[in-house]
C-alpha cells in the first residue's frame, strides 16, 4: 500500500499572552513598557493559560515534533485529552494553519470536516446552499450536480430543498450539510468531532456512511472523536496524542488501552484540587475520588457488578452546619446524557462520615454496580440549605471494565445501553 | 497501518500538495484559484441574491442607492454650491463619477474586512483566501453593470431631450478602465485587510479615509475645472483619470491623457502585485492571531 501522508517532524507553537492584542495603541505602550524595562502590561491575560501546570515561558508547543505516515484506505483516529494537541494537528492537516516547523506531505485531495455546513447561508436555500456549501469543501460544480439526487436523498430533506435554510429545523440543517460533506469525492477525508451533532439515528447513520467510504472506496479517513466507541468501531489504528507529542500507534484497541490506563490512575485517588471551573459560594470545596473495594482497600479500575465504596475527600474552608450538607454525584454517559443520580438527599441520610483538619470524608457504598462496561463522567455537587457550595460539573472521567454482574459470564453488548438491571425469567 | 517515518527515506515520489512553515512569497497558486473558479461564481450569486431576498423591490435596489446619491448631489453640489459640471447634463455627470467611485469604494472596503468577516469560515476549511476577495470585486462588478445600464438610460433620455453630448471612440477604453478600478480596489483592499489581521485601527480608518478621498477625487467637479498645484494633486489620484476617461468616452468631456493612462495602469498593477504578495504572505496563519 503507497503512503498518502507523510508528516515530519510537524511542530506548531503559539505565543501566549502578547500576541496580537489588537490595536497599534497596544504594541506601542507594550513597547514603550519593555524599553522601560517594565512589565509587559498585557501579559496577564492568559498566562496561566496551561491546564495545570504554569509554565515558565510564553511559547506553547501545541504539537512537537510529530511524525507519522498513513497508508491509502487506512481509517485513522487520532485520540487524546483536551488539549492534546488534536485540533492542532487537525488544523494543519486541512490546511487552515500553518505549521511552525516540519513538513506535511499528501498524495491526492484532502477535504476536510473540522464543522458541518461551513458556510451555509441562512438565506439561500437548500439547493443553492448544498452547490455553495460543496465547492467550499472543495467540489466542482458537475461533481455537485452528478451527486445532487444522491446528496438529497441522503439528508431527508427533499420536500424542503427550495426553502431558505434559516426555516429549517436544527435536525435538517446538519443532515443536510453532512450529507453533502459525506458525498465529497476526496482520496482524504479528515473528520473532527462532527458526529457529535444530530440525533442516535443520525450518528448511527454518520458512521454507516464513513465505514462505506472506508471500505468499498479505499478511501483513507482520519477521525477524531471522544467517543472512544465509535473510533474503536471505525478505525484500524489509532494515534495516541499527549501534550503535543504522539505517545503510541498503532491498532485502535492497544492505543484506547494505553489511553486509559494514561488516563486513570484510580490508585491514588482522583485530584480534584486544581480544578477552578467550580460553581457555588466556595464554602467548601471537592479535594479528591477514591473507590475502595469492600474490604476498603484501594482500588484501580472498577468492574460492573462488584462492591465497591466511592470515598470523596471535601475542605471546609468556611464553617457551614453539617446535618445540612447534601453531597450529590451525577453520572453521565460517554454521549454527555445523565444516568443516574446519587444523593444523601434521597437515600434520607447524613452525608458525613467523619471530619478532621477540616477535611470532610463522604463515604458512599455502591452495591452490584449496575453500569455496563464503558466510559462516565461524574459530576459533583454539593449544597446546604442555603445556597450551592460546589459544583464541578464532569469532575472525572471513569472507566468500567466489563464484570460479571449477572453472574453468568455474560455482559450484555455496550450499544445495547448503560445500565444493567437484576432480572432473572420465573419459569 | 501508521508507521513512524522517522527514519524511512522514500524516494521522492511525486507528491500532490507540500504543507511547509514558509511559502515562498512569489508561490501565489494561481492554479489552485482557478481549480476553485466554481466557488468564485457561487460566492458572487450568494452575494447577489441574498442581497435582496426578503425585499420587496428586489433588485431595483442597486438602482436606488446612486438615484438617490445623485439626487443629493444635484441639490447640494449642484444648486447650492453651483460646482460646474463642465457643461454637462449635472445628472449624467454626477451618475458616472458615483457608479465609478461606488464601485472603487465598495471593492476596498469590503475586501478590507475580508479576514474579520470571514474567519468563522476561513478557520475551518481551507480553499485559496484570495477566492473570497476576488468573489467581492467580480459581485460588485455586476452592480456597476447594472449602474451602467442606468447611465444608458440617463444617455437616452438627455439625448432625447435635446442635451448636448457626445459619445467618443473613447469608449472602447471602458473595459480596460474597469479593469484598473477592479486591480486598485482589489489591491488596495487586500492590503488593508492584510494589516487589519493585526491592527483593527486601520479598518476603521480606512472607512472614513475612502469617504474623504472621494472629495480628491473628480467625482463631483470636473478635473478641468481646476488649476495648478491641485490639478496636478488631483491628478496623481489614479481614480481621476478613470472617472475622466469615463466621462470622455460616455458623453465627450473629460481630460484624459494617455500618459495619465500609463500612470494609472501601472500604479493599479503595482498596488494589486503588492497586495496579493501581502495577502498571500498573511493567509497562511491569520486564523492564529485573529
Amino acid at each position: 500500500m503507497s503512503e498518502v501522508i507523510k508528516v515530519e517532524n510537524l511542530s506548531k507553537a503559539y505565543q501566549l499572552g502578547q500576541f496580537s492584542t489588537g490595536t497599534i495603541a497596544q504594541d506601542l505602550n507594550r513597547w514603550w513598557a519593555l524599553t522601560r524595562g517594565k512589565e509587559d502590561p498585557f501579559l496577564m491575560i492568559g498566562e496561566s493559560n496551561d491546564r495545570s501546570i504554569k509554565g515558565t515561558s510564553d511559547i506553547v508547543w501545541s504539537l512537537k515534533d510529530i511524525n507519522f505516515s498513513i497508508n491509502q484506505g487506512d481509517t485513522v483516529g487520532i485520540i487524546g485529552k483536551n488539549g492534546a494537541g488534536k485540533s492542532t494537528l487537525l488544523k494543519l492537516l486541512s490546511q487552515v494553519s500553518g505549521p511552525t516547523t516540519g513538513s506535511i506531505k499528501v498524495k491526492g485531495r484532502i477535504a476536510s470536516l473540522l464543522e458541518v455546513g461551513t458556510g451555509f447561508h441562512p438565506e439561500l436555500t437548500g439547493r443553492e446552499n448544498i452547490f455553495l456549501n460543496g465547492a467550499i469543501l472543495g467540489m466542482r460544480k458537475k461533481e455537485i450536480l452528478r451527486k445532487f439526487e444522491e446528496i438529497v436523498d441522503f439528508s431527508g430533506v427533499e420536500r424542503y430543498i427550495d426553502t431558505p435554510v434559516k426555516r429549517y429545523s436544527s435536525g435538517m440543517y446538519v443532515r443536510l450539510a453532512f450529507a453533502v460533506a459525506a458525498h465529497l469525492e476526496s482520496e482524504i477525508l479528515i473528520v473532527d468531532e462532527v458526529l457529535a451533532v444530530g440525533d442516535a439515528e443520525f450518528q448511527k447513520k454518520c458512521l454507516g456512511k464513513m465505514n462505506d467510504i472506508s471500505s468499498s472506496d479505499g478511501r483513507t479517513i482520519l477521525f477524531v472523536s471522544h467517543n472512544l466507541a465509535a473510533i474503536e468501531n471505525l478505525c484500524k489504528s489509532s494515534i495516541l496524542l499527549e501534550n503535543g507529542q504522539i505517545v503510541k500507534t498503532g491498532l485502535t484497541k492497544s492505543v484506547i488501552d494505553q489511553y486509559l490506563f494514561n488516563k486513570k490512575s484510580l490508585n491514588a485517588g482522583i485530584g480534584l484540587s486544581h480544578r477552578t471551573d467550580r460553581k457555588g459560594n466556595g464554602k467548601v470545596q471537592f479535594k479528591k475520588i477514591e473507590f475502595t473495594d469492600a474490604k476498603g482497600s484501594l482500588i484501580n479500575q472498577l468492574r460492573s457488578g462488584e462492591d465497591y465504596n466511592l470515598i470523596l475527600t471535601l475542605e471546609m474552608l468556611e464553617n457551614i452546619n453539617l446535618n445540612d450538607l447534601i453531597v450529590a454525584i451525577g453520572i453521565d454517559n460517554n454521549k454527555a446524557t445523565r444516568i443516574t443520580l446519587l444523593s444523601n438527599e434521597i437515600t434520607n441520610q447524613l452525608a458525613v462520615n467523619k471530619i478532621k483538619d477540616n477535611l470532610i470524608t463522604v463515604n458512599i457504598s455502591i452495591k452490584n454496580l449496575p453500569l455496563n462496561s464503558g466510559f462516565y463522567q461524574f459530576t459533583l455537587f454539593a449544597k446546604d440549605s442555603f445556597a450551592i457550595l460546589d459544583w464541578i460539573e464532569d469532575a472525572t472521567s471513569i472507566m468500567i471494565e466489563q464484570g460479571d454482574f449477572f453472574k453468568t459470564g455474560k455482559l450484555i453488548p455496550s450499544e445495547q445501553g448503560d445500565i444493567l438491571v437484576n432480572h432473572s425469567y420465573i419459569n | 497501518m501508521i508507521e513512524n517515518s522517522n527514519t524511512k527515506n522514500q524516494e521522492p515520489s511525486d507528491w500532490d500538495l507540500v504543507i511547509e512553515p514558509k511559502n515562498s512569497l512569489f508561490k501565489l497558486n494561481l492554479k489552485q484559484v482557478w481549480r476553485y473558479r466554481d466557488l468564485l461564481l457561487l460566492f458572487v450569486r450568494r452575494d447577489f441574491v441574498s442581497f435582496y431576498k426578503q425585499t420587496i423591490l428586489g433588485p431595483i435596489w442597486f438602482l436606488i442607492q446612486p438615484l438617490f446619491t445623485m439626487g443629493m448631489y444635484l441639490f447640494v453640489f449642484g444648486e447650492l454650491a453651483g460646482i460646474s459640471t463642465d457643461g454637462l447634463p449635472q445628472p449624467l455627470f454626477y451618475l458616472i463619477g458615483i457608479a465609478a467611485w461606488s464601485y472603487f469604494s465598495d471593492c476596498v472596503t469590503k475586501t478590507s474586512t475580508v479576514f474579520k468577516e470571514n474567519s468563522s469560515i476561513f478557520g475551518k476549511v481551507y480553499f485559496p483566501r484570495l477566492i473570497m476577495p476576488l468573489s467581492i470585486v467580480v459581485s460588485n462588478l455586476v452592480r456597476f453593470g447594472i449602474q451602467l445600464l442606468l447611465i444608458a438610460v440617463a444617455m437616452l433620455y438627455f439625448y432625447l431631450t435635446g442635451a448636448h453630448f457626445n459619445v467618443t471612440l473613447y469608449i472602447l477604453l471602458i473595459p480596460i478602465l474597469v479593469v484598473l478600478m477592479a486591480l486598485l480596489g482589489l489591491g488596495l483592499g487586500m492590503i488593508v485587510s492584510a494589516l487589519t489581521t493585526k491592527y483593527r485601527d486601520l479598518a476603521l480608518l480606512i472607512n472614513f479615509g475612502i469617504q474623504l478621498l472621494m472629495y480628491g477625487t473628480t467625482v463631483i467637479y470636473p478635473l478641468s475645472s481646476l488649476t495648478g498645484n491641485m490639478k496636478t494633486i488631483i491628478s496623481l489620484n489614479p481614480m481621476t483619470t478613470i472617472i475622466e476617461g469615463m466621462r470622455l468616452g460616455l458623453v465627450g468631456k473629460g481630460s484624459f491623457q494617455w500618459t495619465d493612462l500609463l500612470y494609472t495602469l501601472i500604479v493599479s498593477v503595482s498596488i494589486a502585485l503588492v497586495g496579493t504578495l501581502i495577502f498571500n504572505k498573511v493567509e497562511k496563519n491569520f486564523v492564529d492571531t485573529i
